[in-house]
């Protein structure tokens, strides 16, 4: 389903040449849910913008379902990020001035989809918010802001949910709550689940742990 | 995304910076406001100079001394040539048999007091003869004009305007009563009877006219003062011509002109013919100036709105590029972007827009027929400036939201996401 093919990601600063992505190749197969790991500045980050269509490589091939997607344009890549992906930001990234209930609705609003109180209610709830859909980023804890930030991922059922540190600010059961309901998703729906983590326990839920190091992937294990 | 989301995501963000909002459409509502109102009060004058020249009656022509101004230089013609109309020209003109002319009044015009009734009032006092009511189309309220037999007479009658006759008689009453009639800081001046009062003249052109005092023309000149010309005759200083309804006035002026140039034995005209119409162009020519110099004001201050806009739009689009962000990582296209912050942009200047016209168009109907500082305002409300002043706002609103959101649009999701 994903294949990346020698993907670079460089950055330049003050004339020095960052390579936060050195020529990967990965290939996730629909269905996967993989954990990735890693130090701090290692290039986790960078690898899920590449792969949620956020960020450009400089160099190497992204193919999605056989697709370049290196090739699209513009506007078909925003269709992927609206209907394909699901993507939960390491920082949340939820808007200031809306609540809970307005920020899942979002991706829907740009889907044009119908329905879209009652399914931003339903993602809510499915990570225990139904009780906090009317407050607003500056009214919620760190934790609770994640699980906005998760709902507003889960609500367009992506095929490929990609997650940086979904349970990185959250206490270890209700990070474990969250890793259920990834692995429900993945078992029933047949979502690929790639998540950044820096905890084994987490990764343990997963079913394969790609480790990487100053941009280059070193570790690919499967776990049984 | 539709017209409703893009509708509710704006007034949401202009309710979310309420202060900034307000002011910015302030600049908006001053602009279009005072567009509409200057030009409402630059045609008001326009449409007040015409009534006032259409008010000196009607099918008229005026023949005054001297030569037209040159159209070049601006220059009056050659001295001498001036100040040479005599009040036989004007007999000559009523028996000249041109088809066209119907009545001829000659005048001569003083600044004079008028004392009655321990009243004394300045007036502009006319020496004229009986034609002058018939061509001026001016009608009498009370008692009878000026007659032949004054006028043989060198009568001491004097007939009033309208205005005057209140002033120096606020009961009524003012025929038969006697006004001293004085120029020259009252040095000369002569008790006469008063034998009628004009009607006042309808339509804003009335109020010069309503402040005349007429009397017979050789009264004027045996008794308050003349101008003789070389050869001693006596010399007018303007000859009302009526000419017939439908008449062609530009022929009547040519054969006039023709006339007098024969009597004058002149190669060039000492005098001037001039119509309404002609009066009513140089008028209007000042007057548009006028309008254009105000609509140019106020067009001034509706592009400075225009800025202030552009200006907030910028600012909010940078402050909000993190929005921006989210919004494409959630599936934002470009153009959803940029249709949230147009629509954003539109709602603030179309709704100032909208008050701008309420407050000019209200300014403007509240004004007409007021006095502000001492001057009489007539507006006229045009259709197109509030047309024009709605169409600028749009398009300023197209501007200030479409070029900010189509910058920030052009990055890539991750890098607006990053910003700070
Ligand atoms: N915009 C940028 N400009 C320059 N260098 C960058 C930029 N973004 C990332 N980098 C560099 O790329 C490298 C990888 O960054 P990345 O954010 O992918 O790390 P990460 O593995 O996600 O780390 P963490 O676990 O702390 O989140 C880092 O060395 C970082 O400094
Ligand atoms: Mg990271």
């Amino acid at each position: 389903m994903i294949e990346l093919q020698a993907v670079s990601r460089h950055y330049r600063a003050g004339g020095e040449v960052i390579r936060a992505l050195d020529a990967v190749d990965l290939s996730i197969a629909a269905g996967e849910f993989v954990a990735i790991m890693g130090q701090s500045g290692s290039g986790k980050s960078t690898l899920m913008n590449i792969l949620g269509c956020l960020d450009h490589p400089t160099g190497g091939r992204y193919l999605l379902e056989g697709h370049d997607v290196g090739k699209l344009s513009d506007d078909a890549r925003a269709r992927l990020r609206s209907r394909a992906f699901g993507f939960v930001f390491q920082s949340y990234n939820l808007i200031p001035r809306m609540s809970a209930l307005e920020q899942v609705e979002l991706p829907l609003v740009y889907q044009g989809a119908r329905d879209r109180s009652r399914r931003a209610a339903a993602a809510l709830q499915t990570v225990g918010l139904g009780a906090r859909m009317r407050h607003r980023p500056t009214q919620l804890s760190g934790g609770q802001q994640q699980r906005v930030a998760i709902a507003r991922s889960l609500v367009v059922e992506p095929r490929v949910l990609l997650a940086d540190e979904p349970t990185g600010a959250l206490d270890t059961r209700t990070g474990e709550e969250v890793m259920e309901v990834l692995r429900t998703l993945v078992r029933t729906r047949g979502i690929t689940v790639i998540i950044v983590t820096h905890e084994p326990e987490i990764a343990a839920f997963t079913d394969r742990a790609i480790r990487m190091r100053d941009g280059r992937i070193v570790a690919d294990e499967r776990v049984a | 995304m539709n017209v409703f989301d893009a509708l509710r995501i704006a007034l949401r963000a202009i309710a979310a910076n309420r202060l900034r909002s307000v002011l910015t459409t302030l600049g908006m509502i001053i602009g279009v406001g005072s567009v509409i109102v200057l030009i409402a009060v630059g045609q008001g004058t326009q449409k007040g100079v015409q009534d006032q020249i259409r008010g000196l009656g009607t099918n008229l022509l005026f023949v005054r001394p001297g030569a037209a101004q040159d159209a070049q230089s601006g220059a009056r013609g050659a001295a001498g040539s001036a100040a040479t109309l005599t009040q036989t020209d004007a007999e000559a003109i009523a028996a000249s048999g041109i088809p066209e002319v119907r009545g001829v009044a000659p005048q001569v015009t003083f600044n004079a007091q008028a004392i009655a009734n321990g009243n004394n009032i300045g007036v502009t006092l006319i020496g004229t003869t009986p034609a002058y009511p018939e061509v001026r189309s001016a009608a009498l309220a009370e008692g009878a004009f000026v007659t032949d037999l004054d006028v043989e007479r060198r009568a001491l009658t004097a007939v009033l305007g309208a205005e005057i006759a209140r002033a120096l008689f606020p009961d009524g009453g003012a025929v038969e009563q006697t006004v001293r009639l004085a120029v020259g800081g009252g040095r000369t001046g002569f008790n006469f009877r008063v034998v009628g009062v004009m009607a006042p003249r309808s339509g804003s052109g009335g109020g010069e006219q309503d402040n005349y005092v007429f009397v017979p023309l050789p009264t004027m000149q045996s008794r308050i003062g003349f101008q003789r010309s070389a050869a001693g005759v006596v010399l007018v200083n303007q000859i009302n011509v009526q000419t017939a309804d439908g008449a062609d006035q530009q022929r009547a002026a040519l054969a006039i002109s023709d006339l007098l140039l024969v009597r004058h034995a002149a190669v060039a005209p000492d005098f001037t013919v001039q119509s309404q119409d002609d009066l009513i162009g140089a008028a209007g020519e000042v007057s548009r100036t006028l309008s254009i110099l105000l609509g140019s004001i106020a067009g001034i201050s509706l592009v400075v709105g225009g800025i202030g806009v552009m200006n907030i739009m910028l600012v909010s689009v940078t402050e909000r590029i993190r929005e921006i962000g989210i919004r494409r990582a959630v599936g934002a296209r470009r153009r959803d972007i940029v249709v949230q912050f147009v629509t954003e942009a539109l709602t603030l200047t179309m709704g100032g827009g909208l008050l701008g016209i309420a407050a000019g168009v209200g300014i403007a109907i509240g004004i007409n027929g007021h006095e502000i500082s001492g001057q009489l305002m007539t507006t006229v409300v045009q259709p197109w400036s509030v047309a024009a002043a709605f169409a600028v706002s749009v398009v300023i609103g197209m501007l200030s939201g479409s070029y900010p959101a189509y910058r920030a649009s052009r990055l890539d999701p991750i890098t607006a996401l990053r910003n700070e």
